[in-house]
């Protein structure tokens, strides 16, 4: 059963809340840090580009990241090679002050797919460098051992591409993986709707990380609070053990004493 | 010499430095660089000599997922 002192860890780091929230494509930052308020995610992902006229809202947002109090968890998205990975989560640690990385290596611009190949060298190298690195993964059982294998204290396996918002495309696998390792996992992008984030956690994973599923909610503010709730609501139910399904019916009220049983 | 800042020429002494690189620009803090895809700290700034055609990258903070 939840209770209020169901934390958990990450890295040695212990964590109230399960949900992990991104700030990008919110209507407006005032929108972003209402939203934040009532979810009260326990780390906001941010990222980093260049300084140009297409990041001209950057101060605004650091200002906001900054008075909102909650742990930044930088991405390397669009980082396509080792390298880049490994220069942008240097930068990131840099301006961001922190360990935690978000290791984002994109295999297919069209799905966003993770480089699946690529990716334990990637989390390798950056954990070497003291990164506390949480990478963004499929649901491929194979791939998250590896990474736990380098050294990943905690894996990230998608739903779905990102921003698809389909919710659990391969449940079987994803149980299978939950089942498989013991380490702490965060379901990352797909998630559309927040019973999408209460299967996961039913499933016994311990966080999930969205988006987009907020940021473009007609009420984004409400919708981040559903989400928390949701989350709560499949720990609990994790937690509490759920009853096993059965293939015919069966009576919920006791048949022993049924008045006018089988007068007919 | 001339060096490129996000995609943009610019002209500089043969002996600057990435310091004096980034006082070209107007950005302000909180920022990172690299030179030719290498990160260079802060602390650095000032003795990294440049080379022509050096590409930096500056960047910012900004929102994501």
């Amino acid at each position: 059963m939840l209770t209020s002192t169901d934390e958990w860890k990450l890295y040695g780091e212990t964590f109230k809340s399960r949900l992990l929230l991104g700030t990008s494509r919110y209507p407006s930052p005032d929108i972003l840090a209402k939203a934040v308020q009532l979810a009260q995610p326990a780390m906001l992902t941010a990222s980093l580009r260049r300084e140009t006229a297409h990041a001209q809202d950057s101060p605004v947002f650091w200002k906001l990241l900054q008075s909102m109090k909650v742990p930044v968890l930088p991405n390397t998205a669009g980082c396509h090679s080792v390298d880049e990975v490994y220069t942008t989560a240097q930068m990131a640690r840099e301006v961001f002050e922190t360990d935690w990385i978000k290791l984002e290596l994109i295999g297919d611009d069209y799905t966003l797919q993770p480089d699946t190949l690529n990716l334990p060298s990637a989390a390798d190298k950056l954990i070497k460098q003291g990164f506390k690195v949480l990478p963004y993964c499929t649901e491929d059982l194979v791939l998250c051992q590896r990474l736990v294998d380098v050294g990943c204290q905690a894996v990230m396996p998608w739903a779905a591409p990102i921003g698809t918002g389909k919710g659990p495309l391969n449940a079987y696998a994803m149980r299978t993986l939950r089942e498989r390792l013991n380490v702490p996992m965060i379901v990352d992008a797909g998630l559309g709707l927040p019973s999408h984030a209460c299967t996961v956690m039913e499933w016994g994973y311990d966080a999930v990380l969205l988006n987009t599923a907020v940021a473009l909610a007609n009420d984004p503010v409400h919708m981040a609070e559903a989400f928390a709730n949701a989350v709560k609501a499949g720990r609990s139910a994790f937690l509490s053990g759920a009853m096993q399904a059965h293939e015919s019916a069966q009576p919920s009220t006791p048949t022993l004493g049924t008045p006018f049983w089988h007068h007919a | 010499m001339l060096i490129w800042i996000n995609q943009q020429t610019y002209e500089l002494p043969l002996d600057a430095t990435l310091q004096d690189a980034i006082a070209l620009t107007h950005i302000a803090p909180p920022f990172a660089a690299a030179v030719n895809a290498q990160f260079i700290p802060k602390t650095l700034y000032a003795q990294t000599l440049l080379n022509d055609n050096d590409k930096i990258e500056l960047i910012v903070p900004i929102t994501g997922g």
